[in-house]
């Protein structure tokens, strides 16, 4: 699996040559319908246990 | 029959007032003080800062949703707090000058039974020379500003488009700056909007924060699962900005802004500038400068505020160093520990210490995040005090709801290209807000608590919390049921 685009060159004269970048396939699950779907659902649940754990 | 009175109709003042009213009777007042006549949401500033909204979009006129709600509204800035009242009458009061059109300046005397202060921070901008709208720079914090932002964004692309390099700098304007999230949500929609105008090959975007590490914002950082890895959120921070080619300066304190350029100090001591042609710099928090007196008219602000102007409530102000910082520092009913029937919310309490780590340069210069507070804990702590002051003026002898922001949690949505289909957003939880490393040793936080990932879904929640706290905010039908 390669990374979503290979340094420019010169970028390994810059910090961001030292970050962790995403392969292909992470960027584009990011924008993938069904996974995005799922993902709505699971992360609105975690926010409401958040919310339900904050208050007093 | 009672009245409290409500300085500030931000997130925290709103929600107190509006709770107040709902849960007190009939026959008591609830007013509410403020020197704007609308309501801003201001998260989604960020997006009329790149003109994708309107500022009609996230603000509204207060006036008929209070008349509607019962709740006394007076346009006007507070100035005065006379908690012991006056000789031989010793009912409590505050001073107003009044901020309408035609009645500018004129002063009034509101006596309160309870009074909540929720008057937001001034915007610090002179705390930094050439800081500023009315400057050299420009920021989101309210929705003229952001339109000024976008006008300005407009006038940029039109010059990359002419076939120009443009250098946009965005980050925060001074070594205490706090809202890192704010100036994060705006460098990606920046990179994002400029893909979309395709003009992005023609423009050099940097980063310039006060913070020691990308993905500090103001609270120490967070560490989260991911990948069979516990990863602190500068690996995640880093990663965004190398993916979106965005350069970064970190650990800066920038003392002044010129037209094209600016000064800074970094932690070494080291004094570098940076060019632009288009800068985005968050101003430095402060109080609104509320004095206090006694009856005698002596002044006691020293005894109610913090230097900074932000009040003391019920947290631990003694100075320490940062291995002593204790969750437990953190205040947890907001009063006012010199008057009972005071409190403070939102920004308007001074937080007991920051967050991250302090850090000084060599030179002395405090180069530290100052504590964030953000829509989720300011709407939580007004909630809570406005129910504490509904229960004493029942009876009860002290507040009986919390809000310690080290025993609540934020959820968080940052948004990193606005688009229904190709834009994403970072979805991030932390519990508790304010480390708590004697609960949880190891990082502070609750790990299955605390999480961020990125990705479409994530903006789907953003635009339905934006309308969703507007609907709510509005004080329409079923309001309350909309979790703070």
């Amino acid at each position: 699996m390669g990374t979503s685009d290979p340094p420019a060159p010169g970028e390994h004269l810059t910090e961001s040559f030292y970050a962790t970048t995403p392969t292909r396939f992470t960027v584009f699950l990011r924008t993938f319908l069904p996974w995005q779907l799922w993902r709505f659902a699971r992360i609105n649940l975690k926010m409401l246990w958040i919310i339900g754990k904050s208050h007093h | 029959m009672s009245r409290v009175v409500v300085l500030g109709a931000g997130v925290s003042g709103h929600t107190a007032a509006a709770f107040a009213r709902k849960w007190l009777g009939r026959s008591d007042e609830v007013v509410v003080v403020s020197p704007l006549p609308t309501y801003n949401w201001i998260p989604s500033n960020i997006w009329v800062g790149v003109g994708l909204m309107s500022p009609a979009k996230v603000t509204f006129p207060l006036a008929p949703v209070y008349e509607r709600a019962r709740i006394d509204f007076k346009q006007a800035r507070a100035t005065e707090i006379h908690p012991d009242g006056r000789d031989g009458d010793a009912s409590p009061y505050v001073v107003v000058e009044s901020t309408n059109a035609g009645q500018a300046g004129q002063r009034e005397e509101i006596t309160y039974d309870f009074l909540v202060n929720a008057t937001g921070p001034k915007l610090n901008f002179g705390a930094t020379e050439g800081l500023g709208p009315d400057r050299h720079s420009l920021s989101v914090c309210t929705e003229s500003h952001a339109a000024e932002a976008s006008r300005a964004l407009d006038e940029a692309v039109e010059r990359m488009r002419r076939g120009e390099r443009q250098r946009f700098l965005v980050g925060t304007g001074h070594g205490g700056c706090t809202c890192q999230g704010a100036a994060f949500e705006y460098i990606v929609n920046l990179e994002f909007e400029l893909r979309a105008r395709k003009v992005r090959d023609k423009a050099d975007i940097t980063w310039i924060s006060n913070e020691y590490e990308l993905g500090d914002f103001g609270m120490g950082g967070m560490h989260i699962r991911m990948g069979g890895y516990v990863t602190p959120s500068k690996i995640f921070t880093e990663s965004l900005f190398a993916e979106r080619g965005l350069r970064w300066i970190t650990r800066a304190h920038v003392r002044k802004v010129e037209p094209g350029r600016v000064e800074y100090e970094t932690l070494e001591g080291d004094e570098r500038e940076a060019g632009f042609d288009f800068a985005m710099l968050l101003p430095p928090f402060a109080g609104v400068g509320l004095k206090a007196y006694d009856r005698q008219g002596g002044d006691i602000t020293p005894t109610m505020f913090m230097p900074s102007g932000f009040m003391k409530v019920d947290g631990n102000y003694t100075a320490k160093p940062y291995e002593q910082w204790v969750a437990a520092d953190w205040p947890r009913t907001y009063q006012s520990p010199a008057y009972r029937n005071v409190f403070a919310a939102g920004i308007a309490f001074a937080p007991p210490h920051p967050i991250s780590r302090p850090r000084q340069s060599t030179r002395g210069t405090p180069i530290t995040p100052a504590p964030p507070r953000t829509g989720m804990p300011s709407a939580m702590i007004g909630k809570s005090v406005a129910r504490s002051v509904v229960d004493m003026l029942r009876g009860a002898g002290r507040p009986s709801h919390t809000a310690s922001m080290a025993e609540m949690g934020a959820a968080c949505v940052a948004s990193a290209g606005a688009n229904p289909f190709t834009g994403t957003a970072v979805s991030m939880t932390v519990f508790p807000i304010v480390p708590d490393f004697q609960k949880y040793p190891s990082y502070g936080r609750d790990l299955d608590y605390t999480f961020g990932e990125i990705g479409l879904a994530g903006h789907w929640i953003k635009i339905l919390l934006h309308h969703m706290f507007l609907y709510k905010a509005r004080l329409r039908p079923g309001w309350s049921l909309i979790p703070e």
